[in-house]
């Protein structure tokens, strides 16, 4: 067998069979999106409906509420297949690990984090956010939130298993990580607001995508191995 | 080979032991020479008066707080790469005394704000970024503590260790970059230039802190050392263990 295709094959079961898994558990899917719906709301009520504050909060908080939703919902990603002992089965198997954690990674973003991007326009007009602004959001929160899937299955699979574990470790480990995507998606905003065009911030935000493809697959499955041992 | 030789528990143990006197002393020598320098001897600041002279201590714990963090990593790496029980245990030992000099830096950070900024905290490029180091350095050890199996615990903190220094630039420039477009208005230091006897003072300061720093970890060390191998029976026939029984 041509090693390529194995790669494929994994990366592609890994992604169905996630997606099957994560469509057949639709309530706990719909509680995550709502988690992050409700953050929204929240801010509004602790500070000032004000259109006007309103509008300079409205960015920072959505992406904000996309950290806080991708973090809460990290923990499905190994988690079952880790109790089970599907996990070790994927690491046993003659597939590389690297593509199929890819493939489970694929499927928890397109569980979570699109959902996030595609509510975005619906939350900003609470926030009566300006429609351009909107968009930029959207673009954003699209190139960003993978890249939050990617580092957070590093922290998830480190932590897999602990007693203590939980959420808060993970939020320990793992958020200060997001601070730059959160300065660059957030700062795409401030920059068109300013007159200066979100091209960098997009160009910085491609450039942190395309280097957690290319490393969060490989530490992420060093990691399961070593809670596998 | 024989610098090999100490890439082994036991025989690391003594070497220690017999290296930290040397690096304690030479850190409060350089330690009372430095805070001398700068205390007594270094002229006043003319825009700052005396309130600059935090700096001696300042500085030098803001140096090790990001170099020491590259040191951890690199151990960690060493420990991934080469399987040694020796170099997780180090980077092991180190983590405490970063997270201490990223702490210190940031607490004198604040006293030298109030007087010459008129503010505790602004939310500087590089305070916010040494806050985020300090997180990072408290993460890997919340990691250990989490984790009972220390191989497990060794590795994992490795490669979180390595996965924080890749984005230890990143978070520095993206921070950097977030700051000059938020705001405008932060009061830079002036930039007159440093007199001779400050600077003196000061590199003589970021040695006794780099000596005080290798001093502590092998002390630290040692006592993981001894705890990892609490049922060896070379640490059984150590004078100082038979002396506890």
């Amino acid at each position: 067998m041509d090693p390529g295709d194995g790669v494929l094959t994994a990366f592609v079961w890994a992604l169905r069979r996630d997606l099957r898994l994560a469509l057949r558990s639709r309530a706990e899917l719909g509680v995550q999106i709502l988690f992050y719906i409700i953050v929204v709301a929240l801010f509004p009520l602790s500070i000032n409906p004000d259109p006007k504050s309103l509008l300079l909060l409205g960015p920072g908080v959505l992406w904000v509420a996309a950290l806080l939703a991708s973090l809460l919902s990290l923990p499905r990603l190994f988690a079952s297949d880790y109790a089970d002992g599907t996990l070790e089965q994927m690491a046993l198997s003659p597939l590389p690990l690297p593509a199929l954690i890819l493939g489970k990674i694929s499927a928890h973003w397109l569980t979570t984090g699109l959902p996030v991007v595609l509510l975005a326009p619906l939350l900003s007009i609470q926030y009566s956010l300006e429609p351009e602004v909107i968009w930029v959001l959207m673009t954003g929160l699209l190139i960003g939130t993978p890249v939050l899937s990617l580092l957070g299955a590093i922290g998830a699979a480190l932590t897999l298993g602990l007693r203590s574990g939980g959420g808060s470790l993970l939020a320990l480990l793992i958020l200060p990580l997001y601070i730059p995507v959160l300065i660059f998606g957030a700062g795409a905003v401030e920059a068109v607001r300013g007159g200066l065009g979100a091209d960098a911030n997009f160009s910085l935000l491609t450039a942190g995508l395309l280097l957690a493809l290319a490393g969060a697959p490989f530490a992420t499955s060093a990691a399961v191995r070593i809670s596998l041992d | 080979m024989s610098g090999f030789k100490y890439a082994a528990p036991a025989q690391f143990y003594s070497l220690a032991g017999k290296m930290v006197p040397w690096f304690a002393v030479l850190a409060a020598i350089l330690a009372v020479i430095g805070l001398a320098i700068g205390l007594y001897v270094a002229p006043i600041d003319v825009t700052q008066k005396d309130s600059y002279r935090i700096i001696f201590i300042h500085v030098p714990a803001a140096w090790m707080s990001m170099f020491l963090y590259v040191v951890m990593a690199f151990w960690g790496a060493m420990a991934l790469g080469l399987n040694t029980r020796l170099s997780a245990m180090m980077a092991q030992s180190i983590a405490p005394t970063g997270a201490l000099m990223t702490a210190l830096a940031l607490w004198t950070g604040a006293l030298w704000g109030k007087p010459t900024w008129g503010t505790y905290w602004a939310w500087d490029a590089r305070m916010t970024s040494e806050l985020i180091l300090l997180f990072l350095y408290l993460g890997i050890i919340a990691l250990r503590n989490a984790i009972d199996d220390p191989r497990r615990a060794d590795k994992a903190c490795s490669v979180l260790a390595l996965v924080g220094v890749v984005n230890v630039p990143i978070i520095y420039y993206s921070v950097n970059w977030w700051n000059t477009l938020h705001q405008g208005a932060t009061i830079k230091m002036g930039k007159a230039s440093i007199d001779d006897i400050m600077l003196a003072g000061l590199l003589v300061m970021v040695f006794a802190f780099w000596f005080y720093s290798i001093a502590v970890t092998l002390v630290r060390l040692r006592a993981i050392i001894l705890e990892r191998e609490a049922g060896a029976a070379w640490v059984a026939r150590l004078a100082e263990v038979k002396e506890e029984r």
